[in-house]
């Protein structure tokens, strides 16, 4: 399988209150390295194993939440014959001008019928920064804290997630690998991939739009997992769950907040995805284990809790 | 003791606990085993322990405006995870409360 179009989630811009309180999180707790400030005093961070210039943006306001994801393609190109496409679709599109994110090339930007902003780019600067690439050692510089090894995927809650699904399927190529149902046996949470991924973004059914549930980033194995729970536990960050495992996906995994209140996930693992595979199916009866697969219940704050 | 500590009753009548100066109301409720205000982020993001500060001394961290707007702040309408008594204080819980709390 050639991945073309579409390659993967490429970065989140999030909505902090303090952003010296965001910056210990997100630096010294998850271990992303600070690439710099901008003019506008967004500050742009990478992870140790990411190839190009950043992956998650700070953008200091008094609400939390998630402004923008952005995916990266394979084609400037493609970004016209997206933009063409969605022509036939009834949702707001405009050109996000190069540079408006240091480094980063013209974005098409999507407003998506949950309330969401997705941004398609084709050019991204590649990190000065980044892995080795002759002879490469598993890390240049020795990963700190929780060491997460990339930004991987976001759940976001919103309306209409079936009218989202339809125009990232058709214009984009995203599949769904995976639902869970609610009672009426109606979708409540769809697991879309555009790789071998298990899931590179999931939406959930709320009455609110534009809602950010978590963002989520790869760690290498269950022992990594494992380390991280002690530094949450070490350096008292709020844990929602874990470490426990998903039902769906099949990751294991860890829910905390931000000290803005944003959810933040740290995994490892998933089953491998191709787009010829059956799609799979849970019905709200087994929620309970499709969601925490070892506590086999939900707990009071997974579902509502979100900014 | 070293710190001082502040008495925090709610509405109901029944509940009455201590709360130790620099932890938040919530923390503390959470800490006495209480569900009595719900716990979400206790990052002052996602609203759920939403509650009226109906008498009392105390400061206020930074609550997300989608949650409490400037006149709530004024009138005592604050998240709980942020609230850090400076007195005893009455406190009405607001929030909406999770399913399994709801009888
Ligand atoms: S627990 Fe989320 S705002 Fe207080
Ligand atoms: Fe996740």
């Amino acid at each position: 399988m050639a991945i073309n179009g579409v390659l993967r989630p490429g970065f989140m811009q999030i909505r902090v209150m303090e952003m010296e309180k965001a910056l210990w999180h997100y630096r010294d707790i998850l271990g992303l390295d600070v690439v710099g400030t901008g003019e506008d005093g967004r500050v742009y961070l990478k992870a140790y194993d990411e190839f190009h210039r950043h992956s998650i943006i700070l953008r200091e306001t008094d609400v939390p939440g998630m402004d923008v994801m952005g995916f990266k393609v394979s084609s400037d190109a493609y970004l016209d014959e997206s933009a063409e496409k969605l022509k036939n679709y009834d949702c707001k599109t405009e050109w996000v001008e190069a540079g408006e994110q240091p480094g980063v090339g013209r974005r098409l930007r999507v407003h998506l019928p949950s309330g969401h902003l997705f941004d398609f780019y084709a050019d991204m600067e590649l990190s000065d920064n980044g892995p080795m690439t002759e002879n490469p050692d598993v890390f240049k510089d020795m990963p700190r804290a929780c060491g997460v090894i990339r930004f991987d995927h976001a759940l976001l809650y919103g309306v209409n997630v079936m009218e989202n699904f339809k125009i990232l399927n058709e214009v984009f190529d995203f599949e769904l690998a995976e639902v869970q149902n609610d009672p009426e046996g109606k979708p409540l949470v769809i697991f879309l991939s555009i790789s071998n991924k298990a899931h590179d973004v999931a939406f959930a059914e709320h009455e609110e739009p534009g809602k950010l549930h978590h963002c989520s980033f790869l760690l290498e194995d269950w022992n990594a997992v494992g380390h991280a729970a002690d530094i949450m536990t070490r350096f008292d960050i709020p844990v929602d769950i874990g470490p426990t495992r998903h039902g769906i996906t099949r990751g294991r995994t860890i829910y905390f907040w931000d000290p803005s209140g944003n959810r933040n996930e740290v995994f490892a693992g998933g089953y491998h995805y191709y787009p010829d595979l059956p799609q799979r199916t849970w019905d709200f009866d087994n929620v309970g284990k499709a969601i925490f697969y070892y506590e086999k219940k939900l707990n009071d704050t997974f579902l509502p809790v979100v900014t | 003791m070293n710190k001082a500590s502040h008495k925090i009753s709610l509405t109901d009548g029944e509940t009455e606990i201590s709360c130790p100066e620099g932890v938040s109301v919530l923390v503390a409720m959470h800490r006495a085993g209480l569900s009595k205000i719900p716990v979400g982020c206790r990052a002052g993001g996602c609203g759920v322990c939403k509650v009226r500060v109906v008498s009392g001394q105390y400061h206020v961290g930074k609550m997300s405006r989608a949650h409490v707007s400037e006149a709530d702040e004024a009138a005592g309408v604050v998240l709980a995870c942020k609230v850090f008594p400076e007195g005893d204080l009455l406190i009405d819980p607001q929030g909406k409360f999770y399913k399994s709390q709801q009888k």
